[in-house]
């Protein structure tokens, strides 16, 4: 059943909304399907089709409440903006909102409001469209301890225990931690584009989570589910920043192991024909996070390598 | 007059991004003001620029302080407003949520690190800063509640208004925070537009920092006004926000700086396809109105003015 979250006037005959698809049979914990708070990240248009179609033609596997919001930013995502446009807000720096603020507060309060009380929440992202992420979860230190089971549960490739800075306390994952209902970040792919085989293996990780919470009545496909390596510590994550500006070009894929030395990839000079860097891991690794568009300034992030 | 370049970073193809800064007197490092760092502070950068010319003529003519030096950098980035974003070129981040910055880190946080490295050590600092809202303020002194701010010099500024609040967890990334955090004292200005010159607010703001400066015992400085001696103190519970009850074409009948009484229309929302008037917005106090929207078209529940109510002053 779709339904309204929130709705409000546009200048000129035009209605706000933000819309959820509502799934529900019986009695059983209830999980949401959130993405689309940022315009410019697609992967979770997919895997919210893939759920809401599972859920559709199986609704006797239903065993609880399925809810899925494709949707936190319609306007960014119709016009291929990762912020909220004619604001120029990052949604996910505006939570819990205030439902006597402005009008994107107020959105934010509203969407905080309904997620509040799952059981379970999935926030996917899928970063930007300057990096490529493989499939993972991002998770602050301070809710580690309850979340990372629930992560390993979705099988997903790689788990990232971080420290919060101040800052990231008005996401919506943090508003939602804070306050007792549990959120997943999970960060994959690139942004503007759609992996598919990521999108069914968050598929079938999200899908075995209700199994295990007693939401669906069905195992998954188990063949693409993965043991989860764990990144947590300080120094557990090297950043490679560009030394110079110019164009990346690199040879590899992110999900590949590197060696300390290794070229991960070059800034070139289209003008001059020359190497103006060589961008080479600094420590053994996996290369969890790469560029994806190749125009960078001096330090632009280049790649993430967990430390092995 | 020194002139140094304080940051800079090559570019693909563009030329290369820099961040200057004047120097004036030699001696302490006492006073710094941060023009635009936004792409669209024009306004911001032509009040930093005459602060400039200004500070020059008082150094020829031996009206700076001895041991005393004051920096303006006019634009922390250039590079935004002549491509008219703005944000940050590239990536669309904003340089004022990277404070202190970070020199390992992506490129607007090398940007905000080599910034702050200049100006963390002096004494006082002021930012010409913009609203994130479009429309006008009046004048005011904008400061932080961080412990370290200092509502008594901030009076030095003779605007009409000092605006205090509490810290939200994205000020820890704003320059006016990690200032007063590294302990300079930290002021932001908010005066009139941001990306079209408002002239008499211009000539309001270099006024104020004039009379700092001269009060402050930095530099003498004629002024062509005398400023308020005893500016109203608000705190931000003490502001009546209005909301647009619907959303239409606005048309704004009452601007920043107003005195309204509890009742005046202060806008109109109008039916953009069918020309009727939808609502009425009305003060609920009487007061002065200290923020008014410039937009003429409005979302449902959008911000459309701040009142300060009467007798609520302190
Ligand atoms: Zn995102």
């Amino acid at each position: 059943m779709i339904q309204n979250v929130t709705s409000l006037e546009m200048p000129v005959d035009e209605e706000f909304r933000i819309v959820k698809n509502h799934f529900t049979n019986g009695k059983g914990k209830r999980i949401c399907i959130v993405t689309g708070t940022h315009g410019d990240e697609l992967e979770g248009q997919y895997v919210c089709y893939l759920i809401a179609k599972m859920v559709k033609e199986n609704m006797h596997l239903l065993q609880g409440t399925v809810d899925i919001y494709p949707a936190l930013n319609p306007l960014g995502i119709d016009s291929m903006q990762r912020g909220v446009p004619a604001f120029d807000l990052d949604m996910n720096r505006i939570f819990p909102g205030n439902s006597r603020g402005s009008m994107i507060e107020k959105v934010a309060h509203d969407i905080y409001t309904d997620l509040s009380g799952a059981d379970m929440v999935i926030d996917i992202h899928a970063s930007n469209i300057f990096l490529r992420e493989m499939p993972q979860v991002r998770i602050s230190e301070q809710t580690a301890e309850l979340l990372v089971p629930y992560a390993k549960l979705m099988g997903i490739d790689f788990i990232w225990i971080h420290q919060a800075a101040t800052v990231l306390e008005s996401t919506l994952a943090h508003s939602l931690n804070s306050t007792g209902t549990p959120c997943l970040v999970a960060e994959m792919g690139v942004g503007g584009r759609i992996s598919h085989s990521m999108c069914h293996q968050l598929v079938d990780g999200i899908q075995n989570m209700m199994f295990h919470m007693g939401i669906w009545q069905e195992e998954p496909d188990k063949s693409s589910l993965k043991e989860s390596i764990v990144s947590q510590g300080n120094d557990a994550v090297a950043f490679l920043n560009a030394t110079t500006s110019g164009v990346f070009i690199t040879e590899l894929h992110n999900d590949v192991t590197v060696k300390k030395g290794q070229t991960v990839g070059q800034i070139i000079s289209p003008l001059t024909g020359d190497v103006l860097c060589d961008v080479k891991a600094p420590c053994d690794g996996l290369l969890f996070t790469l560029r994806a568009y190749p125009m960078v300034y001096e330090g632009s992030l280049l790649g993430r390598i967990h430390r092995l | 007059m020194k002139v140094q370049t304080i940051f800079s970073m090559s570019s693909p193809y563009r030329d290369d991004f820099r961040i200057k800064a004047y120097t004036f007197g030699e001696g302490e490092k006492t006073l710094c003001i941060v023009g635009s760092m936004r792409g669209d502070e024009i306004q911001q950068q032509y009040v930093a620029s005459r602060l400039v010319a200004l500070l020059k003529f008082a150094e020829e003519s031996n009206r700076i302080q001895p041991g005393v030096s004051i920096s303006v950098i006019p634009s922390v980035n250039p590079f935004s407003i002549n491509i008219e974003k703005r944000f940050w070129a590239l990536d669309n981040t904003d340089i004022n949520r990277m404070f202190p910055g970070y020199n390992q880190g992506e490129t607007t946080q090398r940007i905000a690190a080599g910034l702050f490295e200049f100006i963390k050590d002096f004494k006082f600092g002021i930012q010409l800063a913009s609203y994130y809202l479009p429309g006008n303020f009046l004048p005011h002194v904008r400061m932080i509640h961080t412990g370290f701010e200092d509502v008594e010099d901030a009076k030095y500024f003779g605007f009409p208004y000092i605006a205090i609040r509490d810290p939200e967890p994205f000020d820890t990334v704003l320059l006016n925070y990690n200032w007063q955090i590294w302990e300079t004292q930290a002021f932001s200005l908010y005066a009139g537009t941001t990306d079209t010159i408002d002239h008499e607010m211009a000539r309001i703001s270099i006024d104020a920092v004039c009379r700092f400066m001269t009060y402050k015992g930095m530099a003498s400085l004629s002024m062509s006004g005398s400023g308020t001696q005893t500016p109203t103190i608000v705190e931000g519970s003490q502001l009546i926000s209005i909301q647009a009850p619907h959303a239409g074409i606005l048309i704004v009948e009452r601007e920043a700086g107003q005195e309204v009484k509890q009742g005046n229309v202060l806008a109109r929302i109008m039916h953009p396809y069918e020309g009727y008037q939808v609502c009425e917005i009305k003060s609920p106090v009487s007061g002065t109105v200290f923020f008014a929207r410039n937009k003429s078209i409005t979302f449902q529940n959008t911000l459309l003015f701040r009142i300060i109510e009467e007798g609520k002053d302190d």
